[in-house]
């Protein structure tokens, strides 16, 4: 077993202009996705969306001893993070196949979680 | 001693990649598998020039190099138990330390091939981690024939390596429904490395042969392992029907000679049945993909008595399905090619310029030097002087800038 973390990245201007509806309808995706990845043997964590990088403030140069705080994300995309989940699975195989089924409008990064505990 | 050494080169070519996916089984990791085989090797050295070389040099290698494995895993026990195994063995495995030699499932080495080739790495790490893992191929060797540094191709695959161990790609199989294309990865990755070697980059010779004949060997164990996947057979039968030409390529003097003037005579027969019989097969199989039709493009060159012999409308016909199948302006730029040959280089030349404006190949020296042939053929010598100078810009290998300068200095007679 392996754990990976999936960002979720998307348009946030689409995000901006998002109705009640289309908002219940991605929640009921999510909701789906979640059943999906139990029943194909993988479990969810941890998830949740974020806000808009809009209200994202970066606190940068902490090894300096003064560190700086900025408005805004620490990266600045046209596809911002807007959600992400912790997911344990097999392989990357796996971690791969729930990605390809995972409800995004943009796209989605796998990155592999760093046992520091357990180790 | 010769004996030794052929039997050596011999087990390294033959039996690298069978001893590799055998020991990664015990090892639980590629680079420490990788290490033993090494390892395994360079003792078989000193044990063969004393014992003789063993009946089954195979057999002898695997053993000793998962006897490696055994001893590294037992004395990191505390290490290892603490790191993610590669391979989570089957309830049913046997138990490593139990494995007898000629037990060595035959799929171990389509798991490393797929494992290699897998589409969460880059098609760059996919082909050095093939060529070094299945192949044996030493890095500075891989970075000659991919034009880096070895320091940079050194990187790279481990780079590759530690992604597979990190983000846990399986040493698996794909599954049934990811087959196609899982294989697709893995036949782009041989082909690839085979045009490397077929027309050597920014090299004095136009043909790197040891390149050719390693992607040739890989192409035929994939072969063996999956002989039923009509695109397996298809790459095989392409990479056999290209080869044939080798030799004729080149003139005594290392000059390059077109398909139009090469002598035929030398073309080896049984290597063109073979690659024939294979063709024969693939087209049975529908729809024929992209390596099936190169394939049965390359056999129409190749059984054609001569250059002017040759079927042009049946290559049209190929090169149409082709690009239905894969539409590529590579695909574009050879089927203008048969094009000009059927109606004319004027009819060639507009499907020529058509690519050229869309742009996408702007880079690739083929398509000016087509053109300024095409150019040639209708006498227009002002234009395909200009087209032979954007051609020799653009190309890499000095064999075929010789040829291109000679083509200039004619048309500028």
């Amino acid at each position: 077993m392996a754990q990976y973390m999936y960002m979720i990245f998307g348009d946030e201007s689409e995000m901006a202009n998002v109705t009640k509806e289309d908002w219940a309808l991605m929640l009921k995706a999510h909701n789906e996705f979640a059943e999906q990845v139990a029943k194909l043997g993988g479990t969810i964590t941890n998830g949740d969306a974020l806000a808009p990088t809009a209200v994202a403030t970066t606190v940068r140069g902490q090894s300096t001893g003064s560190p700086s705080v900025t408005d805004g994300p620490f990266v600045e995309t046209k596809e911002a993070l807007g959600g992400f989940y912790v997911i344990d699975a097999k392989d990357l195989d796996e971690a791969i196949a729930f990605a390809k089924i995972s409800p995004t409008n943009g796209g989605v990064e796998v990155r592999p979680v760093v046992d520091t505990v357990g180790g | 001693m010769n004996r030794l050494a052929d039997a050596f080169d011999d087990a390294y070519r033959r039996e690298w990649a069978f001893v590799l996916a055998a020991t990664v089984r015990v090892a639980g990791s590629l680079d420490v598998a990788e290490e033993c085989v090494q390892d395994a090797f360079v003792a078989a050295i000193g044990a063969w020039s004393e014992h003789g070389v063993p009946d089954n040099p195979g057999a002898w290698l695997t053993t000793a190099a998962r006897r490696r494995a055994l001893d590294q895993l037992r004395r990191d026990k505390t290490l290892r138990s603490k790191l993610p195994l590669l391979i989570e063995l089957d309830a049913n495995d046997p138990d490593p330390a139990d494995i007898v030699e000629d037990s060595v499932v035959i799929d171990d080495r389509l798991r490393l091939v797929f494992t290699c080739c897998h589409p969460a790495l880059s098609a760059e790490t996919q082909a050095a981690l093939t060529l070094r893992l299945v192949c044996g191929l030493s890095t500075p060797r891989i970075a000659r024939a991919f034009l880096v540094s070895e320091a940079t191709m050194a990187a790279r695959i481990t780079r590759g390596e530690k992604k597979i161990e990190v983000a846990q790609i399986p040493y698996v199989m794909p599954a049934e429904s990811e087959l196609p294309e899982r294989l697709d990865t893995v036949l782009t990755v041989i082909h690839l490395f085979f045009t490397a070697g077929h027309t050597a980059s920014s090299q004095d010779e136009l043909v790197d042969s040891e390149v050719v004949g390693r992607s040739i060997d890989l192409a035929r164990m994939l072969h063996a392992l999956l002989q039923y996947e009509s695109e397996v057979q298809g790459l095989l039968a392409l990479l056999l029907l290209t080869d044939v030409r080798r030799q004729t390529r080149v003139d005594a003097n290392g000059s390059l000679v077109l398909l139009k003037n090469q002598d035929r005579s030398p073309w080896d027969a049984a290597q063109i049945d073979e690659g024939r019989s294979l063709v024969a097969l693939v087209l049975m199989s529908r729809p024929p993909g992209r390596f099936a039709l190169q394939a049965a493009i390359a056999a129409v060159h190749a059984g054609a008595p001569s250059y002017e012999g040759t079927d042009w409308s049946e290559l049209l016909g190929l090169y149409d399905v082709l690009l239905d199948v894969w539409p590529s302006p590579v695909v574009e730029l050879n089927r203008a090619v048969v094009v000009a040959e059927l109606r004319g280089p004027e009819a060639g030349l507009a499907i020529v310029d058509g690519i050229a404006s869309a742009g996408q190949l702007d880079r690739y020296s083929y398509l000016p030097a087509t053109r300024a042939d095409l150019l040639r053929r209708l006498n227009r010598r002002d234009e395909a002087a200009l087209s032979y100078k954007q051609a020799i810009v653009l190309v890499d290998n000095d064999v075929e800038r010789a040829f291109l300068q000679d083509r200039l200095i004619e048309v500028q007679v």
